[in-house]
């Protein structure tokens, strides 16, 4: 296996491994098995136990400023979700970046492993090596690069350079997650539509983009994750321009809102309905 | 491997690939391979005072007090960023394992929910974190019944260590997930007709060749955690501070970017021989595509 197709996460929820089948496989004695179930379900627990403290804390009535210990309970967050106008504001800021970002990438990174995919070209290997690179880098190195780009040619920090940062770590993904989906299809497909008659964007429309739309939701999913989630890159960029979790932490010195957790709710359900209407829609084995 | 017969149904191109690359290899060299290279230079320059712009004069002094000053916290954020990798895999590698081989039509709803905490923010989960190892906290509060009242989580390099562990452990799970699905399970049924334990099935089928998961998750997991300061930041103290946090504060707060950007490129350097090495120990051929 290749570094730049195991960095390519959610090609994992595409279950299309050769060697995996949909039953439960027998491995293991019995005990063995119930015993690794009861670790799996430990190791959920823990995974998880940050977001609900983060949802019962929606609900909790913070005698100070601070929304970190219990002091009672409380409908008023969830009634006054946006009471917080500053907050507020980042949040739709943080959207914003999220949404032009990806777009944005998806289509830059789609190319990408489109070209990847199907072509045998000279400078293919290098191509996907320097794909791999700015995952390997630490972000910290990433965020300090490009503050020294901006800063020697007097750009200044905001809105745009936070997107531009956005972009370049969010292409790579892009680029790697689809084409982990896309490896090994039958691209003969596409000179049967056009030997029947399909001209190039009517081929691309209805063989080639529906083959690949899998792989590119995938990656949106994953990129806009990445993006509303990113704090180190966000920091060297953003000069006074914030985002929901720079907003939070230039705060933290004053306050903690609960509306923090109201609006961290939203995403996390919003994404988890997502997330369960896609795998639903998907059978397993399938693309 | 599969991915080996890819090249099949190939085509050859002659420009057709090279446009559909040209706008994301552009961006990446404009906005990843220039600036790390403007870095380079950058941590060779000097910076006399606070408000001059830096000149570039082959400054290698800011290398010698990158590791004569920081030496210490060089080797304070490897010792956190490493211990995490390792219970990441301990963590990570069982329930990778469980949803692989007993996942059964759930696979994709349960390989998705390891990937729900990344939509809270990250600062967010830390902060949540950082309330649950509070000292008052009941889980806290019990264990000081153990311990005896000195017992704390919060503002300990155990608190810094677990916020790693758990903020990259979404990084782990997914690799090692997609090299065991690639796994032929009937290799172990056949183990076991050759009258091999289960313990030694798995021993010597399943784990060698889950390894190249292992290896990818390792340096998605060790990357972030060593050049990571806001773990540091909510779940430590000023005595548990990483190199990022250094990095983060010379370049943003006292404008002294040499320093900064030697620290940087020591960071990337050291990450980068630790990755060669690594590979060469567990026999991968490393980021060679």
């Amino acid at each position: 296996m290749t570094m730049s197709e195991s960095a390519s996460l959610p090609a994992a929820t595409s279950g299309r491994g050769s060697g995996g089948s949909d039953k439960p496989q027998r491995v293991g004695s019995g005990w063995g098995r119930r015993l690794l179930t009861a670790f799996a379900i430990c190791v959920y627990l823990y995974l998880f136990l940050p977001l609900i403290n983060i949802i019962v804390f929606t609900f909790n009535e913070p005698k100070g400023r601070y929304n970190l210990s219990w002091d009672g309970f409380t409908l008023g967050n969830w009634a006054h979700p946006f009471a917080d106008e500053e907050l507020t504001n980042a949040f739709g800021r943080s959207l914003q970046v999220a949404v032009i970002a990806v777009t944005i990438s998806l289509v830059m990174g789609s190319l990408m492993a489109i070209a990847l995919a199907r072509y045998r070209f000279t400078g293919s290997k290098i191509t996907e090596v320097f794909l791999v690179l700015p995952l390997t880098t630490p972000e910290i190195v990433l965020g300090a690069s490009l503050y020294q780009l901006f800063l020697g040619r007097n750009v200044t920090l905001g809105a745009t350079t936070v997107i531009i940062a956005h972009i370049m770590f969010c292409v790579s993904f892009v680029a790697l997650t689809v084409k982990a989906r896309v490896r090994g299809f039958d691209w003969s497909l596409e000179d049967a539509a056009m030997d029947l008659g399909a001209s190039p964007l009517r081929t691309f429309r209805k063989i080639t983009f529906p083959l690949i739309l899998p792989g590119i939701m995938a990656a949106a999913l994953l990129s806009f994750a990445l993006s509303m989630d990113d704090y180190i890159i966000t920091d060297f960029t953003k000069g006074e321009f914030s985002t929901f979790p720079i907003q939070v932490n230039n705060a933290f010195r004053v306050s903690f809102p609960p509306q923090v957790n109201v609006l961290a709710t939203m995403v996390l359900v919003v994404s988890v309905l997502l997330l369960v209407l896609t795998s639903a829609r998907r059978r397993p084995g399938t693309l | 491997m599969a991915a080996d017969d890819d090249t099949r149904g190939l085509r050859k191109g002659r420009f057709a690939p090279y446009g559909l690359l040209s706008p994301g290899v552009i961006w990446l060299l404009l906005f990843f391979l220039v600036p790390v290279t403007l870095l380079l230079r950058a941590s060779l320059s000097s910076k006399p005072s606070r408000f001059a712009s830096p000149q570039f004069d082959w400054a290698w002094e800011n290398y010698s007090s990158a590791f004569s000053r920081y030496g210490s916290v060089f080797v304070r954020s490897f010792v956190y960023a490493g211990p995490a990798t390792v219970l990441a895999i301990l963590i990570g590698y069982p329930l990778a394992y469980w949803i692989a081989t007993r996942g059964g039509r759930w696979k994709n709803l349960l390989i998705g929910l390891v990937v729900v905490p990344f939509f809270t923010s990250y600062l967010i989960r830390t902060i949540a974190w950082s309330s649950i190892l509070a000292d008052q906290n009941p889980l806290v509060t019990t264990l000081q019944g153990v311990f005896g009242d000195d017992f704390r989580i919060l503002a300990t390099p155990w608190a810094v260590i677990g916020g790693l562990t758990y903020n990259f452990m979404s990084f782990m799970i997914l690799p090692i997930y997609v090299s065991l699905e690639k796994i032929d399970f009937r290799l172990t049924e056949a183990a076991a007709d050759l009258g091999s334990t289960p313990w030694n099935a798995f021993r010597k089928v399943v784990l060698p060749l889950s390894m190249p998961g292992v290896f990818a998750g390792s340096l998605l997991v060790f990357i972030p955690a060593a050049g990571d300061y806001l773990n540091a930041r909510y779940l430590g103290s000023p005595k548990t501070s990483m190199i990022g946090t250094i990095v983060q504060n010379k370049f943003l707060v006292q404008f002294d970017y040499p320093q900064a950007a030697a620290l940087s490129v020591v960071l990337m350097v050291i990450i980068t021989a630790l990755v060669l090495l690594y590979s060469k120990f567990l026999g991968t051929d490393g980021l060679a595509v």
